[in-house]
């Protein structure tokens, strides 16, 4: 038996960490990594929920989450490709114009 | 006690690949840290019950997601993050803001709330419920995914083509 109240906790260290991936780091590839911890960490607390309140419907809410980001990691590579192709550099200081 | 200890062991893997994740200066380190956390929160969706979720996160997330990720950390030849100054406001402000809302969340969940424990296996997840909630409950959001998916494909493919210009050049070139 482990409190719900654990669950929370480690989801919310999950989220906390893409947080703070998402200030402190530079490139680009990585922020994008530090959003998809994120999604995980809030994917727990939903499974964790789903299981406390006894509703199925909790864990088919994982499901949406997970293809919203697949569709946001496809779209979101692509457009780091072609930043790379314009500017040469996946550091996100340099990367100053929304033109390609 | 042996559900807090799987609980425990697993959530540890889980929080020191998401610090790997901090620590780390090579993209695809981190991808691999990240790999790493994702197959550790299958096993806690599994110790939830949530069987098809854990499948559904090793095939979809650390089988597709990731491998799209290294992919592009391959072919872009990404090498060691360069350090600049970056944003000093985000780093002064946001690290301590976020330090203190950890803080106080993680005290609020562990004084304040009323410590309903979740079995081992609560709530079975087995993929004939989660099908009919899915194709029932849920129709309507299930097929407006697919549309997203789609025009994400679309967007994806548009996107990271090379213009036009460039690509007959290169056709010449090769002439």
């Amino acid at each position: 038996m482990v409190p719900l109240s654990y669950y929370l906790l480690l989801s919310g260290i999950l989220f906390v960490c893409g947080v703070l991936g998402f200030l402190i780091k530079r490139n680009i590839i990585t922020i994008f990594m530090s959003i998809e911890l994120m999604l995980n960490g809030v994917n727990l607390s939903f499974v964790a929920f789903a299981a406390h309140w006894h509703a199925l419907s909790g864990q088919v809410f994982v499901f949406f989450v997970m293809v919203v980001a697949a569709a946001e990691a496809a779209v979101g590579l692509a457009i780091i490709i072609a930043v790379y192709r314009t500017r040469e550099t996946l550091n996100v200081d340099q990367v100053n114009l929304l033109k390609l | 006690m042996f559900h807090l200890i799987l609980f425990l062991f697993f959530g540890a893997i889980c929080v020191a690949g998401a610090i790997n994740l901090l620590v780390q200066s090579h993209p695809i380190n981190s991808a691999l840290s990240l790999i790493a956390v994702m197959a550790a929160l299958a096993a806690e969706y599994l110790l939830l019950g949530a069987e098809f979720v854990a499948a559904v996160q090793v095939i979809v997330y650390a089988g597709a997601i990731m491998v799209l990720f290294l992919i592009t950390i391959m072919l872009l030849n990404a090498g060691a993050e360069e350090r600049t100054k970056g944003s000093r406001v985000a780093i002064l402000l946001g690290v301590p803001g976020v330090v203190i809302g950890t803080v106080l969340v993680a005290w609020t969940l562990l004084n304040r709330s009323n410590m309903h424990s979740v079995p081992i296996g609560a709530l079975k997840g087995d993929p004939k419920d989660i099908a009919r909630l899915l194709f029932h409950d849920f129709l309507l959001p299930f097929e407006v995914t697919s549309v997203l998916i789609l025009i994400a494909i679309m967007g994806a493919v548009v996107l990271a083509s090379r213009p036009r210009a460039v690509a007959s050049g290169l056709r010449k070139d090769a002439e």
